[in-house]
């Protein structure tokens, strides 16, 4: 498989004043193949936000580097470098409601992309009422403001302001989260469709895990800026291999009242720790079940697991 | 199931009718809602945003604006008074003493400029007379209770020093510092991680276990009822529209939307459908509320009759209710995947429509 998007130890710091710096990723280094939809998960505080918005360039990377296709992308983007990517990568922000402009139309704010193109009014007005009815809305809708519509609609209003620009690469952050149920499995379906018919790679952010599984071909876990494990998704949920990995799928309830009886009562105490300043060695060493003397002081690296197409960074599985 | 469930009902709430005054007109939140909770229960209300989930609990506490919001209706009954537009029964406040609650952000609703263990103090100094120092010497016991460490210094520190997970640990103190009877917890852990959330409900079970209160639980998420709940009622534009044991309401669903709920999440259990199947469109608007079934415009098995009528609570089984025509003794219509009463049991069974009934 062609790999789309490389990081080669990414790394995005952010000061907050008086020397000490939040390490909101750190040194984070995968690939995401294209045509793939690869799930990324973890706790609040872990940095898979951070993680997408570097991706797309919306903040500076302090080191590492970042290679799409072929090309290295340039650590601080210029305008120029925005206006070129947009038609190679896009997002889909969280928050239905704060990502939409209210005073602007709702095909003001799909059309907004298409700014520069060359394309007549006329043409790119044809052009949002098709991606108004593709994403399940109505070409009416394109004058109306975004509070005229609901939570799942504006999802679908954000989905198709990305999609317009026809983008090979999509950050999906938390596409779901404020939604409701019977509304996010539209909205998942809708994606998954699209992605079929425009062959689109998705770096999908959430931290619903059972939705992750389902929507992921692969899945990739964060810890406090650290990438832990990384694998096909049904093989991370059902037989995750770091401990940390274990203890968030043996949190995530099920929709089962026999399966929830069964299951022993909390699996971890404590919470994530600042990400400020950062243990020395693994991160996960004081909350970890199987914390061992060397965690404390070396940083496991992520190494290949023999017959399974799965990285960790946990010491237990380095000879 | 928890540990000590006696039959005594605790709290009963009928026939509730709650609706706000608006420039648009008037919007029916409430339209008939029944329910009741034993000592030692956990009954779980789901339903998604604007179902009137909110609004019956806070109508219960006596927490809605008058006006714009009204009580047209109904009756809340904790051990058999009558309570519903008091504020005290038997000289103890209703809100905070008999009954506690805690809210879904943390964040917001506790006070930015008040120390949590002075916030917890009050509850107390409010409703059992408490001096200051007594007071908050027994809230950092609630903090040390709800496995707060270092509840000595946290006590003295304000809510932006704490995390997510443990302010809804503080507002836990602060619902249970009266040893209420009754314990509403509205969302308590939808803006936390999931593995603060099991914390968080495992820190709920214990005091249940404890303390023998009652929870009503306020969700949207069926997985948090199926590891909390021992019945659920299932909210619909602004009705229950199921209500069960949780194993009855999970393994034999009545109603259509309680299938298509169950259906729209993503399981991992082995046999679960390998594809999500969303429910078309959006609840209806609560200005002029449907005149049959609330339903109906979403339902893959709408009839005739679920337009114009809507339907009354059918009894499916021992506390088993679902307001579905489908469910009707005289309906020989069977859905796959929805279940019906066994036809032998229909004709000898004290079966068919029970107006008023309760969960």
């Amino acid at each position: 498989m062609t790999e789309l998007v490389k990081l080669d130890r990414l790394t995005k710091y952010f000061d907050i004043g008086r020397g000490q710096r939040v390490h909101a990723v750190d040194g984070i280094s995968f690939a995401i193949h294209e045509g793939e939809t690869l799930g990324l998960v973890g706790e609040s505080g872990s940095g898979k936000s951070t993680l997408g918005k570097t991706l797309l360039g919306l903040h500076d990377k302090t080191s590492g580097t970042l290679t799409y296709r072929d090309e290295v992308l340039p650590a601080r983007y210029r305008s120029a470098d925005f206006q070129r990517l947009a038609h190679k990568m896009q997002m889909i922000f969280q928050d239905p409601y704060s990502s939409l402009n209210p005073r602007m139309t709702v095909g003001e704010i799909i059309a907004e992309g298409l700014r520069g193109k060359p394309m007549t009014g006329a043409q790119k007005q044809a052009l949002v009422s098709e991606w108004l009815e593709r994403v399940g809305l109505n070409a009416a809708h394109a004058s109306r403001y975004p509070h005229e519509f609901s939570g799942g609609q504006r999802q679908r209003i954000g989905i198709a302001r990305a999609l317009i620009m026809e983008p090979e690469f999509v950050v999906c952050d938390e596409p779901i989260s404020a939604l409701d149920v019977s509304v996010q499995a539209q909205v998942v379906n809708l994606l998954n469709d699209l992605k079929t018919s425009m062959g689109l790679t998705m770096l999908f952010i959430a931290h619903d895990l059972s939705m992750v599984r389902y929507i992921s071909d692969r899945m990739a876990v964060m810890y406090l800026g650290s990438l832990v494990e990384i694998g096909k998704a049904s093989d991370v949920y059902f037989a995750p291999r770091h401990p940390y990995t274990e203890v968030l799928i043996a949190s995530n309830p099920e929709p089962d009242p026999s399966t929830e009886r069964q299951r022993a009562s909390t699996a971890i105490q404590g919470e994530i720790p600042s990400p400020v300043n950062v243990p020395a060695g693994c991160r996960f060493a004081g909350r970890c079940p199987k914390v061992m003397p060397v965690c404390q002081q070396q940083t496991p690296q992520l190494i290949p697991l023999a017959d399974e197409d799965r990285l960790v960074a946990c010491h237990l599985y380095s000879q | 199931m928890s540990a000590n469930v006696s039959n005594e009902t605790l709290l009963s709430v009928d026939n509730l009718h709650v609706e706000f005054a608006t420039y648009g007109g008037i919007v029916q939140a409430v339209r008939g809602v029944s329910f009741s909770v034993e000592t030692g229960q956990t009954l779980a209300i789901v339903g998604e945003s604007g179902c009137g989930k909110s609004v019956s609990m806070q109508a219960v506490m006596g927490l809605i604006p008058m006006p714009p919001g009204r009580i047209r209706q109904g009756s809340a009954k904790l051990r058999g008074q009558d309570f519903l537009g008091k504020t005290h029964i038997d000289g103890k406040a209703i809100c905070g003493d008999e009954i506690g609650m805690i809210f879904q952000d943390p964040m917001s609703s506790l006070n930015p400029t008040m120390r949590i263990g002075d916030q917890i103090a009050e509850t107390l100094e409010v409703h059992r007379g408490y001096s200051r120092s007594q007071a908050f010497a027994r809230a950092i016991e609630l903090l040390e209770l709800v496995k707060i460490p270092e509840a000595e210094k946290r006590a003295r520190q304000y809510p932006f020093e704490f995390s997510g997970g443990m302010l809804q640990r503080a507002m836990i103190a602060m619902a249970i510092a009266c040893k209420p009877s009754v314990l509403i917890a509205d969302e308590p852990t939808t803006a936390l991680d999931v593995t603060i959330q099991a914390q968080i409900l495992d820190l709920l079970k214990e005091i249940q276990q404890e303390t023998g209160m009652a929870i009503i639980l306020i969700t949207h998420d069926l997985a948090v009822v199926a590891r909390m709940a021992d019945k659920v009622a299932v909210m619909y534009a602004g009705q229950i529209v199921e209500s069960a044991s949780v194993d009855d309401l999970f393994y034999k669903s009545a109603h259509p939307y309680t299938l298509g709920l169950k259906l729209a999440m993503p399981s991992n259990r082995s046999d679960a459908a390998n594809q999500l199947q969303p429910i078309p469109g959006s609840p209806p608007d609560l200005f002029s509320p449907p005149a049959g079934c609330a339903y109906c415009a979403r339902c893959p098995w709408a009839m005739q009759v679920c337009q114009g009528d809507n339907p009354p609570p059918f009894v499916v089984g021992d506390r088993h209710y679902a307001r579905c025509w489908l469910q009707h003794p005289q309906n020989e219509r069977d859905i796959d995947g929805l279940y019906r009463v066994p036809a032998e049991q229909v004709a000898d069974g004290p079966s068919g429509s029970a107006k008023g009934s309760t969960v």
